[in-house]
């Protein structure tokens, strides 16, 4: 094929442990690790190694956010895609918007396949790659551990509930990278020189006269309920006894 | 009124038990009537079973041999033929629900509301975001349908005893065929499943290997439990993926649950914190599992686990 296109959502690195402001606002995101979503690394590893197959010629990556998300777009340049695209707004979108904001750059850019994260741990809402392809009205192959082309098809295994299920898909389509699919490679240094020639063009999201969609309030966040702090036992006739005691056994 | 219509998950010839408890959540809508749609090969037997259900109004069912494996792009044209007149439209959190639920809501024009875990009203809500580290209430504007998948394990299953009548549906939605269904491969066992158990043991990276998750095997036969693996472990090819409970993998609330060799990653609490009680054994004292267990025990997984087996017998 010609072109992949993958998402790179740039989040609050997965290490970090999120707070809830004092005042219900929002979370806790000042001064805070930044990373690219783990699973849209993961997609963009999938499409470099189809590209090293020689399945591929191209991959572009895409971010739809602040100027910040160029620090995401260079590392995803660094370890290895071609050029990258900038959709600026202020705050990243909602996952309607932000799938028809990538479908204006799907049709600009005629990609064969699209290859996102299965859910932005942000948010966790695991919508934008089923949402682009239905406006695209192309096939959706989600939570992908396994991806094999065959001409103008590929064959995809997915993780679902109860094991594992395998689809073929007609090509353009979109994919969405569970976390087997492979492990992504470190980037090097020299490779983070090279990536500060390669091309970054930024799009204002308004340029893409993407509608308005009624966007869903955020009202107020709160810290989960906490679990209290449970008893230790020395050993197991502790353990069958507190169990016998709470009616468990 | 508010007209919810409810999208059951089954697997062919039986109603996954998921579906009860998305029914719980519609129920407490203000004013819901609600219609489970029932989309299979042969729909008669799950039709039937979802019928049954406590404060079911109708149940819809549309046969065909293209919804074999229920595909997204499939499924999701259909439903939207039938929304026409629903204020809600309910999937579980499931990846059947996640995988087709967006497709519907896109088609549709609005956003979905993941992971739904309490209703707060007519149209506010509230779910989990980062990983459960934060809850957001949200509100969804008037004037278009509220898309949600619910997170199932928030909710207990409404009973049976009812006998909704069952419709026919003739849906005339054309079926896209640039989308295949293969095959399937799920693990076949005979022990509980792992989302409806009442019990679940869960094993992580500590086992070392296949074989000695053997240990967790026994004491899940003596307790009659459910078996649950860390990331690390499915990673490891320890145990298939199935098994992983976390932010990525099932979320489950068993009344108990019991977690050995498993550190207490955030991604996978989460997918824990509505067990009834969590029994935690770990060789580290300062485990983050700790923190969330309500009984734990300090020791080494190569003795204790061998040892409460047999105590149990
Ligand atoms: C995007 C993302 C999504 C993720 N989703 C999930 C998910 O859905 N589910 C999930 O589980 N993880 C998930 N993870 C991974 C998670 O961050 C942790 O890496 C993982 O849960 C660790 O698994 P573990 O507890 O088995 O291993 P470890 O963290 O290595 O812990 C092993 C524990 O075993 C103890 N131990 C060692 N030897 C013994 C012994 N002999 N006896 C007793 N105790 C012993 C150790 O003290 C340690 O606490 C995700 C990560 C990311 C980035
Ligand atoms: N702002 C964004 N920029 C680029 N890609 C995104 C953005 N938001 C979501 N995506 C892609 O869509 C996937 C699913 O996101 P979500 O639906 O928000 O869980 C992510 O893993 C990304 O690949």
């Amino acid at each position: 094929m010609e072109k992949i296109l993958v998402g790179l959502k740039r989040v609050v690195d997965y290490n970090v442990r999120v707070r809830v402001k004092g005042d219900g606002s929002g979370v806790e995101t000042e001064g805070v690790k930044m990373s690219i979503n783990p699973f849209d690394e993961i997609a963009l590893e999938e499409a470099l190694r189809i590209k090293e197959r020689g399945e591929a010629n191209e991959v572009v990556i895409v971010s739809i956010g602040s100027g910040d998300a160029q620090q995401q777009l260079r590392t995803g340049l660094a370890m290895g895609a071609d050029r990258a695209i900038l959709v600026e707004t202020a705050e990243a979108p909602d996952p309607l918007s932000g799938a028809r904001a990538l479908l204006e750059i799907v049709k600009r850019e005629n990609p064969e396949l699209v290859i996102l994260g299965k859910q932005a741990i942000d948010d966790d809402n695991s919508q934008t790659g089923q949402m682009l392809a239905a406006l695209w009205d192309r096939p959706q192959a989600t939570f992908a551990s396994k991806l094999e082309f065959d001409g103008n098809s590929a064959r995809v295994t997915r993780e679902v509930d109860a094991g594992l299920d395998i689809i073929e898909v007609d090509l353009p389509a979109v994919v969405t990278a569970d976390l087997r699919l492979n492990e992504p490679r470190y980037v090097k240094l020299p490779d983070i020189m090279k990536a500060k020639k390669k091309p970054l063009d930024q799009v204002p999201l308004a340029e893409l006269s993407v509608p308005d969609s009624p966007a869903i309030a955020e009202k107020n966040f709160e810290p989960p309920a906490a679990r209290e702090r449970g008893i230790m036992v020395d050993d197991v006739a502790g353990l069958v006894s507190a169990l016998k005691d709470k009616g468990l056994l | 009124m508010a007209k919810v219509l409810l999208i059951a998950e089954h697997d062919g010839t039986s109603l996954n038990p998921n579906t009860a408890k998305c029914i719980a959540c519609a129920a407490q809508i203000p004013g819901a009537e609600i219609d489970v749609a029932v989309f299979a090969e042969t729909a008669g037997d799950i039709a039937a079973e979802a019928a049954t259900l406590d404060s079911v109004a109708r149940v819809l069912s549309s046969e065909g041999e293209a919804y074999r494996g229920a595909l997204a792009a499939v499924l999701a044209p259909q439903i939207v033929k039938l929304a026409d007149g629903y204020e809600y439209i309910f999937g579980p959190s499931t990846t059947f629900g996640k995988d087709l639920m967006p497709r519907v809501a896109a088609l549709l024009g609005v956003n979905q509301i993941s992971d739904l875990m309490s209703v707060e009203g007519e149209r506010t809500f509230k779910r989990p975001i980062y990983a459960g580290s934060a809850v957001v209430t949200v509100e969804v504007p008037g004037g278009v349908p509220v898309i949600a998948t619910v997170r199932t394990a928030s909710f207990r299953a409404v009973a049976g005893g009812n006998s909704a009548p069952v419709e026919a549906l003739d849906l005339a939605a054309e079926m896209p065929d640039h989308t295949r269904f293969i095959a399937s491969e799920t693990g076949k066992s005979d022990r509980p499943d792992l989302q409806s158990a009442s019990r679940v043991v869960a094993g992580g990276r500590a086992l070392g290997s296949e074989e000695n998750f053997d240990l967790i095997y026994k004491l899940a036969d003596r307790l009659e439990a459910g078996i649950g693996a860390s990331r690390a472990a499915v990673d490891a090819g320890y145990v298939p993926n199935e098994m992983q409970i976390g932010q990525t993998g099932r979320i489950i609330a068993p009344d108990l649950y019991i977690a050995i060799g498993i550190s207490g990653a955030i991604q996978h609490l989460t997918g824990i914190k509505d067990a009834g009680t969590i029994v935690a054994i770990n060789k580290d004292e300062e485990a983050p599992i700790f923190e969330v267990a309500d009984i734990g025990l300090v020791g080494d997984l190569f003795s204790v686990v061998p040892e409460l087996t047999e105590a149990l017998n």
